[in-house]
């Protein structure tokens, strides 16, 4: 993450770390997961779902930082994101 | 990794065996949707004690997808029905969600007299600002010189400013989001929720497929514009708040006041007192 | 908290007796909207609601009435409204509603004379085919005819236990004279009331399909706040109450609406016979007609005339078996009532030729008097 100015805080401040779930079968491809995530961890897939949309696929996951914010913006119920257990190796 | 069968987090209050729901690729009814099941869920009210009543239309097709005891009801009828549910069983949290036409054309009287009473019900309107589920024909809420089925030319009317006519109703609680302010969204619907009287919540949504289609308004353009345009004022004035796509979009949360409910008032009103009934 | 029930003799009108009816049947929700000549029941019933724990809502029109009607039984209250003709035009879609949900109430029609606003203070019966057909779709209604203030009180009582017992919205199809008319009411003790309630699921939650036939082709009702999450849609849908846009759900949900009464006709419809087991002419009549016509029977006896009297109480589900005895057996068949012929179409048609149906009719703003009623009988009995 980058600051114009770093917290005084920085270096004692947790940041979670997320992993993204994404049910493909509830897609229909808006893209507003991948627009709006504040991390920039989604990209469109390549890959057809069983409708013929392109889901997302997560592309930096180290990235996630469990805002939740791709599973409250999708209206498809399709993406959510749940917290990587401590001391997880990164993906 | 990204690929898992488990669960949604909201899984719990879907009924899942209907998803993939009915509403297009964009269209933002969804995402205010789960805005409203993430507010019921977090919100720690008994949801069996929770009833969720939507009239007709894209909106309208809400409760059919909620988990919880959930009436379809008729266009533009699901004020009423709410209003004869929560007065029959006061213990019920009664929630009304539904469209932009539904509420405001065809019922909008309905919503003018349950504001006017303080019904004890939460109302969330989705504004995607033209009839979807009929095709995209204009609404009491399309713009000015905006193209819809009806009005190719353009929309000669202009829309209604709902929380103005909420306001003046007598609405108790009034807040305006775009469908992209989730958070906010989801916190005044918690509000809203758990207090008494009539609340009025409405949700800037695209419709890609009727609206979006017609006036040149990408999905993720219509997003960028509720992000670009819109100021959130806190206690604005109704009377000030602006829905302009050039000039500004007002969100926030508006009004939030006190007075009786239908319920208390008929309660101290019209039945017989105790005391006075010994005297 | 008052008494529901006002047992003793009172001198009311049928307005008031229908909404002591209402009363004594565990009505708890009324929503109403002024009408003459309906109004004296949302008057009375509003000031006697609140006594009894229940709500009266004065809501503002007749579309949002039905609505709340609808809403509070599901919610588990015995609710009811009451119209008139313009009124009841306006309830027709939430009609439909509630017939397609299979949610009880009841709907009372003090009818006046139409079309369109027409005579507000004067009687007329002709919402009958309205009453029947109002609402769009094909379906089964069940509509009393009460036709004195007495049974005005009564028949509310039967209204409710009907709606109960087959979970749909029943009718009371008055009209102005019976409504607005005074006379002696007993309303007995109310251990002697036998009221029904709708039938209530039992058994697993998770497993509980709200449109799944029971008892008597009857689906328990489960109502908001019960804990069974049930979903109620207008939309045509499977036993699980979940829209299903295919022919096949539509029929099946067509027959679970409509089987339910075809197969209860026997205990839904109730009919009243006067001097008719020797009769030659039957005069078939219902609401204030029927009175018109049990002078008219005794003045026809008097010049000899064998004439007898059929009063439907029941008018919906129409008592087919029942006429289609009567035209195999008797001369002629003589529908009176305050419309130019409704339910004289349909003794038309279960007489079928067999016997001779007649028509003593009027469009309303006024009574048919027994003279009118007594030519028509002899001209169908073959006297000049």
């Amino acid at each position: 993450m980058k600051f114009w100015r770093v917290p005084l805080d920085s270096e004692e401040i947790l940041v979670s770390k997320g992993i993204v779930y994404i049910i493909d079968d509830r897609c229909k491809g808006c893209g507003y997961c991948i627009e709006y995530c504040p991390r920039d961890v989604l990209e469109m897939s390549s890959r057809f779902n069983s409708k013929g949309y392109h889901p997302p696929s997560v592309k930096q996951p180290d990235l996630c930082v469990n805002c939740h914010y791709c599973e409250a913006i999708c209206p498809d119920f399709a993406i959510y994101s749940l917290e990587a257990p401590a001391n997880a190796p990164a993906a | 990794m990204t690929i898992s069968p488990s669960k949604h987090p909201l899984d719990p209050i879907l009924r899942t065996e209907r998803i993939p729901h009915i509403w297009c690729p964009g269209c933002g009814i969804g995402t205010a949707f789960s805005s409203c099941l993430i507010a019921l869920q977090s919100s720690g009210i008994d949801l069996d004690k929770t009833a969720v009543v939507s009239g007709i239309g894209c909106s309208g097709r809400g409760a059919g997808y909620v988990k919880l005891d959930s009436y379809h009801t008729t266009h533009g009828r699901a004020i009423p029905f709410a209003t004869g549910m929560k007065l029959a069983n006061p213990d019920l949290n009664v929630i009304v969600f539904s469209g932009d036409g539904d509420l405001f054309a065809i019922g909008g009287n309905h919503f003018l007299h349950a504001a006017r009473r303080n019904m004890d019900l939460t109302v969330i309107c989705v504004n995607n600002f033209n009839y979807g589920m009929t095709g995209g024909q204009a609404a009491a809420t399309t713009p000015n010189l905006a193209k819809t089925t009806t009005t190719t030319r353009g929309n000669p009317e202009s829309p209604f400013n709902l929380p103005l006519l909420a306001y003046a109703s007598g609405a108790t609680y009034i807040a305006r989001w775009t469908m992209l302010h989730t958070r906010d969204l989801t916190q005044s619907i918690s509000e809203a929720i758990q207090r008494r009287g009539f609340s009025f919540i409405e949700v800037l949504a695209p419709c890609p497929t009727g609206y979006g289609r017609r006036n040149k308004q990408k999905p993720i353009e219509a997003l960028k514009i509720f992000q670009e345009r819109s100021v959130v004022k806190n206690g604005a004035n109704p009377g000030e708040v602006l829905l302009d796509f050039k000039l500004g979009i007002t969100l926030g949360k508006f009004i939030d006041s006190e007075r009786p409910t239908f319920t208390e008032s008929y309660d101290k009103i019209c039945r017989p007192q105790t005391a006075a009934d010994s005297a | 908290m008052k008494p529901a029930v006002l047992t003793g003799e009172h001198f009311i009108t049928g307005d008031v007796a229908c909404a002591e009816g209402a009363l004594a049947a565990g009505c708890s929700f009324f929503a109403g909207y002024p009408i003459t000549p309906a109004t004296e029941i949302a008057e009375h019933i509003a000031g006697r609601l609140p006594e009894v724990g229940g709500v009266f809502i004065q809501m503002e029109d007749e579309i949002a009435a039905m609505a709340a009607v609808l809403g509070a039984s599901c919610a588990g209250a015995k609710s009811m409204t009451a119209t008139s003709g313009p009124g009841f035009s306006l309830m027709m879609e939430n009609l439909g509603l509630g017939l397609v949900t299979q949610t009880p109430c009841v709907v009372v029609n003090v009818q006046r004379a139409g079309p369109s606003t027409g005579l507000p203070t004067l009687g007329a019966q002709s919402d009958m085919m309205q009453a029947r057909w109002g609402s769009h779709g094909h379906y089964e209604i069940i509509a009393l005819a009460p036709s004195s203030p007495q049974e005005m009180f009564f028949l509310t009582i039967a209204a409710f236990n009907l709606s109960e017992t087959y979970r749909l919205p029943v009718l009371i199809m008055a009209d102005e004279v019976t409504g607005h008319l005074s006379e002696r009411v007993v309303i007995p003790d109310a251990s002697k009331i036998k009221l029904q309630s709708r039938p209530r699921p039992k058994g697993r939650k998770d497993r509980f399909k709200p449109f799944q036939p029971g008892m008597n082709g009857v689906a328990p009702m489960a109502h908001a706040g019960d804990g069974y999450r049930v979903h109620v849609t207008g939309l045509t849908h499977d036993e699980r109450g979940y829209p299903s846009m295919t022919a096949e759900a539509h029929v099946e949900m067509i027959s679970r609406i409509t089987d339910k009464i075809r197969r209860n006709l026997d205990r839904i419809i109730m009919l009243e016979e006067y001097r008719l087991d020797d009769a030659d002419v039957a005069l078939i009549s219902y609401g204030i007609s029927a009175r018109s016509s049990l002078a008219a029977v005794d003045e026809a006896r008097c010049k000899g005339i064998k004439a007898g009297l059929l009063r439907l109480v029941t008018v919906w589900p129409f008592p087919e078996e029942q006429i289609r005895r009567l035209a195999s057996r008797l001369k002629g068949l003589i529908t009176v009532e305050l419309n130019l012929g409704q339910i004289h179409l349909e003794v038309e048609r279960c007489s079928a030729g067999t016997a001779p149906a007649y028509l003593v009719g009027h469009p309303g703003g006024t009574v048919i008097t027994p003279g009118d009623i007594l030519r028509k009988i002899e001209e169908a009995a073959g006297v000049k």
